[in-house]
């Protein structure tokens, strides 16, 4: 009975069974914990984001940030959860109120289910699917259809526009995420995220693919609405956007959402790129693995914090013209480059027969990394070309307001002539 | 574990967030006021008199993004199991792939050049 109840996260169900329990009823019980856990821990790391975010962005801008509820200032999301509860519950006229109230219910949702397949440790994961990677896309797609229902059905002209160039922006960006993340699929040849992260015990795939993560996490920060691409937040010409009209815990449902969502994001970057637990000792003592994941999340984090407090807002058109014409064509050309990367490497027999060894990865990754050098030449011509491109056009006008002084004289002289 | 087990948890998951979600965006009217009048509930226009209903047309290129976004999505759809068993297939997984991939590059270079993408 010790040895089955040793480590009582990844075996709870099997311990309570040893320890005169129904086998199904501790299966269920042993569910019913975790899930708690993976509901709960997001929604209070959400408080713990947002205090973070604060603090960087007021450090950025020479300032102190919130420091006089708790120790420095850690106590301050909780006074204002407090408050946003203690506010008036408004549903706007001529809203559609069934509509209106299940936006933030779904929108909270569609981040909460994500960490359903986040492997936390080597032993520890809500549900190791077959298809996490496929799960993950059709659950944060979900989101956006919140955004678009809150924004119709607030029956209000803002939120309305708000939502239009937000859902068009959350598409467009989910193509290159995807294709993206295809990459390290295509390496590990599966979907899994456990197994993902077993397959980076060797060599993790930011190394391999470099290309792929710098498109996964440029389309992540768009997808998540961070700066420079937090369309969704422009309060100087939509007020807020989307959620103009919700107030109270509505309102701090979506704050929340917005919030986990992005860390979800850099935690799937971790998975993906960065081996998700793996380190010194992670798969002996699987508690080590949770820290380097978290750690390794916070570090990615922080990035997208400050980049939100230096960089100026995107235009609407420069944003999608920086998807469709830049980030899409690349990644396709970057998933075909590194498939036939992958196969030449296979011919060749460089693939590695164990992935979880550092020096058997090596032939392979060197192969790849040349694909990937190919992929970076790719996206310099595509930048130059538009670059070109913009040179003629600025030229051009330049050019114009000299021919408008022509014609004017001419129209002068045959004034004068008359 | 039979394929329906595996989701038991996530099953469990979904419920369980429901529940805490609705109780969440129901917390602020039982312990906040409510006390609606016709100006707190009338939508909020920069403090002006709303003009017209909200639900008015919309620019065509949020619809050619839309129909953009459906196409690529549907080739995504077809990568993922791709990409799962690229490796035991021979370079003709490859090749179809990329005759595949070619004909919606094709379509999207039509509509570069067509102007869909411009947002001027």
């Amino acid at each position: 009975m010790e040895a089955v109840c040793e480590n009582i996260f990844s075996t709870l169900a099997p311990c309570l069974t040893s320890s005169g329990w129904d086998p199904s009823l501790a299966q269920f019980v042993s569910i019913l914990l975790g899930v708690l856990l993976i509901t709960t821990f997001p929604l209070l790391l959400a408080l713990l984001l947002i205090w973070a975010e604060r603090k960087v962005a007021a450090r950025v801008q020479d300032r102190l940030g919130p420091n006089r509820v708790g120790p420095f200032g850690l106590l301050q999301n909780i006074a204002d959860a407090l408050k946003l509860i203690t506010k008036e519950d408004i549903t706007p006229a001529g809203a559609d109120r069934i509509v209106y109230n299940m936006a933030p219910v779904i929108a909270v949702l569609s981040v909460i289910l994500i960490w359903a397949v986040v492997p936390f440790t080597s032993t520890n994961i809500g549900a190791d699917l077959d298809i996490g990677v496929l799960y993950f896309v059709a659950i944060s797609s979900i989101g956006t259809l919140a955004i678009m229902m809150a924004g119709w059905s607030s029956n209000n002209k803002y939120a309305l526009l708000g939502s239009f160039r937000v859902v068009a922006q959350l598409v467009s960006y989910e193509v290159p995420m995807v294709l993206a993340l295809l990459v390290p699929v295509m390496i590990a040849g599966t979907m899994s995220m456990q197994g993902l992260a077993v397959h980076q015990l060797g060599m993790w795939f930011i190394f391999t693919a470099p290309v792929s993560a710098i498109i996964f996490y440029v389309s992540n920060l768009a997808e998540t609405g961070r700066a420079p691409f937090d369309l969704i937040e422009a309060e100087s010409e939509l007020v807020a956007g989307y959620n103009i009209e919700y107030s109270g815990m509505k309102f701090g449902l979506f704050m929340v959402n917005e919030f986990i969502h992005a860390f979800t994001a850099n935690a799937l970057f971790t998975v993906l790129f960065l081996g998700a637990w793996a380190g010194p000792f992670a798969t002996e003592v699987p508690i080590l693995g949770f820290v380097y994941f978290m750690v390794k999340t916070a570090l990615l984090y922080v990035p997208s914090l400050i980049l939100r407090a230096t960089v100026p807002r995107v235009r609407i058109d420069q944003m999608m013209a920086f998807n469709w014409k830049f980030l899409v064509p690349v990644s396709v050309v970057n998933v075909l480059v590194i498939a036939l990367a992958l196969k030449i490497a296979q011919g060749l027999g460089l693939t590695p027969e164990n992935a979880t060894d550092f020096v058997s990865n090596i032939p392979q990754t060197i192969v790849l990394l040349i694909a990937n050098l190919v992929v970076v030449v790719f996206a310099l011509t595509l930048v130059r070309g538009s670059v070109r491109k913009e040179r003629l056009m600025t030229s051009g006008k330049r050019a114009e307001p000299a021919a408008g002084d022509a014609e004017q004289k001419a129209l002068a002289a045959t004034v004068a002539g008359h | 574990m039979s394929p329906l087990q595996e989701f038991a948890p996530i099953a469990v998951l979904l419920i369980i967030a429901v529940l805490v979600a609705i109780i969440i965006s129901i917390i602020s009217r039982l312990f906040g006021p409510y006390k609606p009048t016709s100006r707190k509930v009338s939508p909020y226009e920069s403090g002006m008199k709303p003009i017209g209903s909200a639900s008015r047309r919309y620019s065509i290129r949020f619809y050619l993004v839309a129909v953009l976004f459906i196409l690529f999505d549907i080739e995504v759809v077809f990568f993922l199991p791709w990409a799962v068993v690229f490796r035991d297939m021979g370079l003709y997984a490859l090749a179809a792939m990329g005759v595949f991939t070619l004909v919606l590059t094709i379509g999207l270079i039509y509509e570069w050049k067509v102007g869909a993408l411009e947002w001027e």
